[in-house]
């Protein structure tokens, strides 16, 4: 009964790295190390890191034998998931800029590009 | 027999295969969500904004608490696919008591904020989020409820065919939720405490 339980393993090494990456990210925010543009990157990149960690570990991504219907339906929804929301914050935030008034619009333009 | 094939079920089965796809188009469904908070956000209507109005180290605990629930849900699976069904429903209670946990500490929040005059009605800031974290409590609370079925089923029928497939789509929903958990708690409350 020597056989060491790999599965046990996995389920531990996904539940470490989770752990690890949740508490460094909220530290990151709570500590204030960097400013908020560059947490706002490293908590998102922090996120997907973990994202990527538990299909791994916890929902056994990439195990599948060909073809990798799973891995495929996956990418898919990621395709859309990513046109949803970039699409959403970039057409709104155009509209927020289309409506605003002349004298608002120097002012975006100064806060935006430093002009 | 064979320890690595006992966690990752066959790939041919179809029911497993449609639960991905219910689970990947879930994913979509929260994405629309996720973009509606992102473009509500900043619509406070003259109320409170994020950075006021949450509390992180609740949150964190929330978070450690589902992701707890999520690595116990695991060790049930491991238990089931060796046959003890007295540590399958034992790992089972532990997965559904920190839900239950989590759940309560959501409902306190979604209190606490309602009693203080910011409901759902506040703002456009307000709707999107209780409708966003509403939803992933939805599912919570669903899966409380199929997991609580199925315990009873185990109980009474043992590990069966037909109650590991239950299993094994139980513990695939459940860790769905967490990773959209991670989402919520990064994109709400980690990325809303900075602005």
């Amino acid at each position: 009964m020597k056989r060491t339980p790999s599965p046990l393993a996995a389920y531990v090494t996904g539940f470490g790295l989770s752990l690890v990456l949740t508490l460094a990210a909220y530290l990151l925010v709570t500590g204030r190390l960097f400013s908020n543009q560059v947490l706002i990157y490293l908590i998102a990149a922090l996120a997907l890191i973990q994202f990527g960690v538990q299909m791994v570990f916890f929902l056994h991504l990439g195990q599948e034998s060909r073809p990798r219907w799973k891995l495929l339906v996956m990418g898919f929804m990621v395709m859309v998931v990513v046109i949803l929301v970039v699409g959403s914050i970039w057409i709104m935030n155009n509209l927020s800029y289309h409506s605003l008034s002349p004298s608002q619009v120097n002012t975006y333009i100064h806060n935006q590009d430093g002009l | 027999m064979s320890v690595v094939r006992a966690v990752a079920p066959p790939d041919n089965d179809k029911t497993l295969f449609g639960f991905w796809v219910y689970l990947m188009t879930d994913c979509v469904f929260f994405a629309s969500l996720f973009a509606t908070y992102a473009v509500l956000h900043t619509s406070t209507f003259g109320g409170p904004g994020s950075a006021q109005l949450f509390d992180l180290p609740p949150v964190l605990a929330e978070t450690f608490i589902l992701l707890t629930s999520s690595f116990t849900a695991g060790l049930a699976m491991l238990a089931a696919h060796r046959g003890n069904k007295h540590q399958v429903l034992g790992w089972l209670m532990v997965t559904f008591v920190l839900g239950a946990a989590f759940l309560g500490l959501e409902l306190k929040e979604f209190h606490h904020l309602a009693t203080t005059g910011n409901s759902w009605r506040r703002s456009g800031f307000l709707s999107a989020f209780f409708t966003l974290v509403g939803t992933h409590g939805l599912h919570i609370s669903v899966g409380l409820v199929w997991m609580g079925v199925l315990m009873t089923k185990v109980w009474r029928s043992g590990l069966t065919a037909v109650n590991l497939k239950r299993l094994t789509l139980v513990s695939l929903f459940w860790h769905f939720l967490d990773i959209i958990w991670i989402f919520i708690f990064t994109m709400v409350y980690l990325m809303g405490s900075l602005s």
